[in-house]
């Protein structure tokens, strides 16, 4: 489990989160959403120890990032997958060097057994035939694949996944959200994803968090998003007039 | 950001890139492709520019001899000694600081840009160290052959151009190249090589590394590591001069 406690985040002047308090719990996909500047990047980044708050604390399963040994902190990051916007795959390297490459800085595992592992999550991620090359020539969703297979690879407790649907056509878009939500169960994982995809809050959200001007707006899952009479909530996820029906087809299936 | 924090910025970098590399294995697979890419695909510019500037720094010099009482084995010598000095070390470090540095900051710059080093520090790997250190490693030990080469094949330039325009004898020009040669003159050559090696190999890394935006400012970035890496090494060529020939 991750708690987060009074978070305070900022760049010179400018303060970007303050004091957000919440928690994400294992074999549960968390959906942080909000607003173009509300925070969320920054959010993720300081989980991920990308940035280091000003203020309050970040613990991961008891362990408090901040107080992290030199050593607790390497493990702390080998138990962490990411996946990032832009897949973030090295461009140099094929499919299988990507999803290998963790592997190969942090364990001592023979190249069979490696391989053998490889080909597994590659599997898993319903991305066969592909080893051999390299990211520029798969499409978007591929790509998206890949760098899940990479995050996965090394059997993290953690997965962050910053916008996984962006730049990716809707049917696409679903596959990685089932494929995310599918390990996340599979091997209880606890999973936080920034998204702007308001598919992903009413199919995977079993969490959500909005984000506001950088403070916790309001918490809740996507049954009780439907109920939310929070205004900030409302304006945002029912922007669309296709979900505006989608909410109201939902409250008066179960009034 | 001022200079004083650019270089304050660029020596906490160095401290970084002078870590112990976390996979010896990923190290060397590293710095034999660095060693490609900045060292081997270099040899053909290095080359084809010594040989013809060999050829020029002698015609030139033939060309703005007039005395008759001055022996033409001296088109040898300051062919060699220019040469030695400062074409082969420092116009030769000039001309890679182009070609690769700008390679190293765009290649770099893109991974800051594409979030791939973000990626690397999630992973807990020493981002700097695991990019930068194998490229310093393969210019300092690979840049010295280089220029080595360049010397050679500016002095051969030069033999080739006495022959072909008939301005002076092979002969003459030899007897110059032998004329008061001074090993302490190759390893002054030498010494500059490393000092322009380890700044082409760094000054480009710092300006790929802390990029920040998107293409245009990779793109920016690397002019500008081109630009500051050509200022230094000509600093750094004055000094060096002035603290070993003066």
């Amino acid at each position: 489990m991750i708690e987060v406690k009074n978070l305070h985040k900022g760049f010179g002047d400018v303060k970007v989160l303050k004091g957000i308090t919440t928690s994400f719990h294992p074999g549960k996909t968390s959906l942080i959403i909000g607003q173009s500047g509300s925070g969320k990047t920054v959010f993720l980044k300081t989980l991920i120890g990308l940035h280091q708050p000003e203020e309050g604390t970040i613990s991961f399963d008891g362990r408090v990032n901040t107080e992290f040994t030199i050593e607790g902190k390497r493990q702390w990051r080998q138990e962490i997958g990411m996946v990032f916007q832009g897949s973030a795959l090295f461009d140099s390297q094929t499919v299988e060097e990507n999803v290998m490459f963790p592997l190969k800085m942090f364990t001592k595992q023979p190249l069979s057994e490696m391989l053998d592992r490889v080909n597994f999550v590659l599997q898993r991620v319903n991305l066969d035939n592909s080893n051999k090359k390299l990211p520029g020539e798969l499409s978007g969703g591929m790509q998206k694949r890949v760098a899940i297979a990479r995050a996965i690879v090394m059997n993290p407790k953690y997965l962050f996944c910053d916008e996984p649907n962006s730049g990716l056509d809707p049917e696409t878009a679903i596959v990685i959200d089932n494929l995310i939500q599918e390990i996340t169960d599979e091997y209880k994982i606890t999973t936080v994803i920034n998204t702007h995809d308001m598919n992903s809050v009413m199919e995977i959200g079993e969490k959500i968090l909005f984000l506001k001007n950088g403070t916790k707006a309001w918490e809740g899952s996507n049954k009780e998003i439907f109920k939310t009479d929070n205004e900030s909530v409302v304006k945002f996820v029912y922007s669309s007039n296709l979900f505006k029906k989608v909410r109201e087809a939902y409250l008066n299936e179960i009034n | 950001m001022n200079y004083i924090e650019h270089i304050g910025k660029y020596f906490i970098m160095l401290k970084q890139v002078f870590k112990k590399p976390q996979k010896g294995r990923i190290f060397y697979e590293s710095l034999l492709k660095e060693i490609e890419e900045l060292g081997l695909k270099s040899l053909g510019i290095i080359m084809f520019i010594s040989f013809f500037i060999g050829g020029v720094i002698a015609l030139q010099t033939a060309l703005n001899i007039d005395s008759a009482f001055i022996p033409k084995s001296l088109i040898g010598f300051a062919t060699k000694r220019s040469i030695i000095l400062e074409f082969a070390p420092t116009f030769c470090s000039i001309i890679l600081a182009g070609k690769v540095g700008s390679y190293i900051t765009s290649s770099i710059g893109t991974m800051r840009v594409t979030e791939q080093i973000d990626a690397l520090d999630v992973m807990g790997i020493n981002s700097l160290n695991h990019l930068v250190l194998p490229k310093v490693i393969a210019t300092v030990f690979f840049y010295p052959f280089l220029i080595l080469l360049g010397m050679m094949l500016g002095l051969f330039g030069g033999w080739i151009a006495g022959v072909l325009s008939d301005l002076f004898s092979g002969v003459d020009y030899i007897e110059g190249l032998q004329t008061e040669f001074k090993p302490f003159l190759i390893f002054y050559a030498m010494l500059k090589t490393l000092v322009f090696a380890f700044l082409i190999a760094t000054v480009p890394s710092y300006h790929g590394y802390y990029v920040k935006g998107g293409s245009i400012a990779v793109g920016k970035a690397s002019t500008q590591s081109v630009v500051w890496t050509t200022i230094l090494i000509v600093i750094a060529n004055y000094f060096l001069t002035q603290m070993m020939l003066t």
